[in-house]
């Protein structure tokens, strides 16, 4: 008789523990199995979500352990939602969503489009453009943070190149309103490729017989293109949006490695000032209820962006 | 639109899962909008609601 590897892990348990696990239901051992997820989970997500609800009510400062902590009330909440430096930062977040939102849609559906025909060179061309993605956000902030540098970077200097304008008479991370746009130009690059991959996804799902039937009944390609791709991508062209708008909402890395919020507080996203409150300011108790806003709204994001996944799933 | 108001007397899921996005879409818009300070005031409490709603009700009968 062959010695299955079942068997040999049979002789390896030790009596007294297959004597217990043997007493135990399938659903109890499932359970078994799951609890240390379960309790990891809790301690790592769960526990230090209902903390900071906690502390959100307080005037807890982490710089300051031995201070009594003040029960506040929603007086935070209030504080945060009255705040007209807040309700700024939020017009700088909403401004940066609304533009990397549109042009990575605009950019990348019309490299998914293009994309989508069949060429020599396709897939590698495929590959370049993602690559951006591919790169981590420190590494896309530093060398974008020495493109544009008004005396040697290449970014500069290509606008000299294609409008006369001399490259050191601007600089995009410096004061002159252009370092909003500079944040965004780097957001775009980065992340049209994803929206492009998205849209590739949803072009490619739409069957060729729908076109076919379409040139039986004599139809443009204008009129394929608005009534049979549009309406067949858009499902995709949500979740990419979506996507994006969440995690555009909780950007912070790149935006502080290219210009650290500034100048003054042109850049300042809402999750940058929230880590200025929490540890420069150390005002813990306010920052708490600053962050409980915003994970109310990206949870709120991210409910939505689930309905439209399971939309598209059911395509 | 009647179809709309029998679900939601009806606890359907379909009428009011879109309720819930609406409610949380308005609140991203008022938080993010540069027009009026109020609209800002009460966008947190619009969000939750319609996100509180979204999970309760994404357990409704379809």
């Amino acid at each position: 008789m062959t010695d299955t590897p079942i068997d040999r892990m049979t002789r390896a348990t030790p009596r007294s523990v297959a004597r217990r696990v043997r007493g135990l239901s399938d659903r109890a051992i499932a359970w078994l199995f799951v609890a240390p997820t379960i309790f990891l989970l809790l301690a790592i997500n769960i526990f230090p979500l209902i903390w900071t609800v906690r502390l959100s009510f307080t005037n807890f400062a982490a710089n300051r352990p031995g201070r009594e902590v003040e029960w506040v009330g929603l007086r935070n909440y209030e504080r945060i939602l009255t705040s007209d430096g807040i309700w700024s930062n939020m017009q700088t977040t909403a401004h940066f969503l609304i533009w990397t939102i549109t042009l990575q849609v605009v950019i990348g559906f019309t490299l998914a489009w293009l994309i989508n025909r069949k060429f020599k060179g396709n897939d590698l061309l495929t590959t370049l453009i993602v690559l951006p993605m591919m790169l981590s956000p420190a590494v896309v902030g530093n060398f974008w943070t020495f493109l544009y540098q008004p005396q040697i970077g290449l970014f500069n200097y290509m606008v000299e190149l294609l409008t006369g304008t001399p490259a050191s008479s601007f600089s995009m991370l410096g004061a002159g309103g252009l370092a909003k746009w500079s944040i965004i130009i780097v957001d775009t690059w980065m992340w049209t490729p994803f929206v492009m991959l998205i849209c590739l996804a949803g072009l490619r799902s739409i069957p060729d017989y729908i076109y076919e039937a379409a040139e039986v009944d004599r139809a443009s390609k204008w009129r394929q293109f608005w009534t049979i791709t549009v309406p067949m991508v858009l499902p995709f062209l949500m979740l990419a949006v979506l996507f994006r708008g969440i995690e555009n909402f909780k950007m912070f890395d790149m935006v502080v490695l290219l210009t650290g919020g500034g100048p003054g507080n042109e850049t300042l996203l809402a999750s940058i000032d929230l880590k200025r409150e929490a540890f420069e300011k150390w005002r813990t108790g306010y920052s708490s209820a600053y962050a409980i806003i915003l994970f109310v709204t990206v949870f709120g994001l991210a409910s939505i962006y689930v309905k439209a996944l399971n939309k598209v799933k059911e395509r | 639109m009647s179809s709309f108001v029998a679900g939601l007397l009806q606890f359907r899921r379909g009428p009011w899962e879109n309720l819930s996005t609406v409610l949380i879409a308005l609140g991203v818009v008022m938080l993010m909008q540069p027009f009026f300070l109020w609209a800002f005031t009460y966008s947190f409490i619009v969000t939750l609601v319609g996100t509180v709603m979204f999970i309760i009700t994404s357990h409704f009968p379809e």
